[in-house]
């Protein structure tokens, strides 16, 4: 009941915070410079009525809320819009790039858990401190290089593009670990099973990863965020054809219909991986507290 | 602590470098030297010449001059949105509280990269570079608050529910007065804390959005528009002098983060 409850109030956060983003976007449409402005008005071809009744056509679209319903229902019904900049529907380019940055997003994301993890938990043994604190200075190097610098020396070094977005999380999923790891290693029932000569993995495994599990699902979502955020430059500078390139064209292009609708898709993706990081984090403190 | 005191040396400077720019490279950051472009560094220009032949050195001197300042100008902007919006939220509490608390997650829900492109491509296309500066870096602050204001609001609100809060309205005294005399001297730390640590994420926010293109307008430089040109090295990099702007951001960003490690205790 309780998993059920969890599942009801996270998608109602989620509709909530679609419907209140959609209205800010939809009112930044409306209300950016050259709204309502056609290219045909510039046609000397057309005659001054033609003219009259595209600003006729123009007009009818209505107020701002008028304007968001209608958008809201033509969303509702898969119809996007048409980018001003490509001259494309918004549903064919989406799905035409969204396999591309599902790859790059799962691709990094699992280097960057596979490294920061990893490490995280070699570096909390204590025989292996040598690897956590090479680990933590080139964790600590790579928090201070911009990502699209990152994206660059990948181009340079002929590398996958992909990998630059594990490298880009990875500083950040290994700082956080490392923390965790060191905070849980310091709590009495670790303390009384090193005392009573539990072996290092033992403790680890047993009694430090289990206390910390939750918070380290919760960054898992978290980092969903980081790796889509980190997409746009490394797609651009890598030109890997995906979301993250197209937002930045649409920004070029001032084509602001698109960047929203990409702005509230990767919302919803962000959304709906913490709510699967927020799951499985409650069912494994339900667990725990049973 | 020599490490720290090593940094934050670096970081005075730098500042000082910035101050004195005007002083050190008189030749400026727009001066075209139209008969040597791309030139390798010489007495006359120590970091060579850019592609339409502008000296490097000025240019990365006047860059540090707009990432320095402003970095720590939107920091400001959005530690003061964060205690001004958080610390009311935690004070007040009840609706208030949760309101702002939507508010909140419904901004950090949104990846602010993509929602910083967006705002960035509202802006009119005839913006004057000094305005570009202003905007790309108020706009850093405007969206940068909402983490900050999460921290400050759980910080305001233990405040209020401990004993020295009890004590002051157990002697009488008005909830502006507790606001002002006791709970803001207290959010000082956290708040002190905030700002230092957005600092060095400004700083490679823009360079993220100069190098796409998206941040500061030519032919004002900053860290961001300076690192555009490590893009044309697709065949190697042949001029070592244009890794200068990174090498900076990296030192600058390292020394922020050295010298804030004893204020991150308190975020």
């Amino acid at each position: 009941m309780s998993a059920l409850r969890r599942l009801g109030q996270h998608g109602l956060r989620i509709a909530v915070v679609l419907l209140a983003g959609g209205l800010l976007s939809s009112m930044l449409v409306r209300t950016a410079p050259g709204f309502g402005v056609d290219e045909q008005d510039l046609d000397s071809r057309l005659t001054a009525e033609s003219h009259r009744a595209l600003h006729g056509a123009q007009a009818t679209e209505g107020g701002f809320l008028r304007f968001y319903v209608e958008w809201c229902g033509r969303a509702l019904h898969g119809d996007l819009g048409t980018s001003i900049a490509l001259n494309e529907p918004v549903r064919q380019l989406l799905a035409e790039r969204m396999p591309e940055t599902a790859k790059t997003l799962g691709a990094g994301l699992g280097l960057a858990w596979m490294l920061g993890l990893g490490l995280a938990l070699l570096s909390s043994v204590p025989a292996m401190r040598g690897v956590g604190w090479a680990a933590w200075f080139v964790a600590s190097a790579l928090l201070c290089v911009p990502a699209a610098v990152l994206a660059i020396l990948f181009v340079l070094a002929a590398a996958p593009g992909r990998l630059a977005v594990g490298l880009i999380v990875f500083p950040k999923v290994f700082e956080f670990t490392r923390n965790l790891l060191g905070h849980s290693a310091d709590l009495p029932h670790v303390l009384a099973a090193r005392a009573r000569g539990v072996g290092e993995c033992r403790v680890l495994f047993r009694h430090v990863l289990p206390v910390t599990a939750a918070q380290i699902l919760a960054l898992a979502g978290v980092s969903v965020c980081m790796g889509l955020a980190a997409c746009i430059p490394v797609e651009v500078l890598c030109d890997l054809p995906g979301i993250g390139q197209l937002a930045w064209k649409a920004a070029l292009g001032r084509d602001l219909p698109l960047l929203v609708m990409l702005t509230m898709l990767v919302t919803l993706a962000t959304l709906a991986a913490n709510g699967a990081a927020e799951a499985l984090a409650g069912n494994l403190r339900g667990g725990e507290a049973r | 602590m020599k490490v720290r005191i090593a940094a934050l040396v670096f970081l005075a400077l730098l500042a000082l470098g910035c101050v004195l720019a005007g002083w050190i490279a008189p030749q400026g950051y727009a001066e075209q030297f139209r008969s040597e472009p791309d030139a390798a560094c010489s007495r006359a220009h120590l970091l060579g010449t850019d592609d339409l032949g502008r000296d490097r050195f000025a240019r990365v001197l006047y860059g540090t001059r707009v990432s320095l300042l402003l970095a720590p100008a939107a920091a400001l902007l959005a530690t003061a949105l964060a205690g001004l919006i958080g610390g009311a939220a935690g004070f007040f509490g009840g609706a208030l509280e949760g309101c702002v608390m939507a508010v909140t997650d419904l901004v950090l829900a949104m990846p602010w990269f993509f929602l910083l492109i967006t705002v960035r491509a509202l802006l009119p296309l005839n913006v004057s570079p000094a305005l570009s500066v202003s905007i790309t870096f108020a706009l850093l602050g405007c969206l940068g608050w909402a983490g900050a204001a999460r921290v400050v609001c759980a910080n305001a609100r233990g405040l209020c529910r401990s004993d020295l809060a009890l004590l002051a309205r157990a002697q009488g005294a008005s909830g502006l007065r507790l606001l002002w005399r006791h709970i803001l001297p207290n959010l000082r730390p956290a708040l002190s804390a905030q700002f230092w640590i957005s600092i060095p994420v400004f700083i490679l926010t823009e360079a993220n959005l100069g190098m796409l293109g998206l941040g500061v307008a030519e032919p004002l430089p900053s860290w961001g528009s300076l690192l555009r040109e490590l893009e044309s090295c697709s065949t190697g990099i042949t001029q070592p002098a244009i890794l200068a702007p990174l090498v900076l951001v990296i030192l600058t960003v390292s020394s922020f983060q050295i010298a804030v490690r004893k204020e991150e205790k308190h975020a």
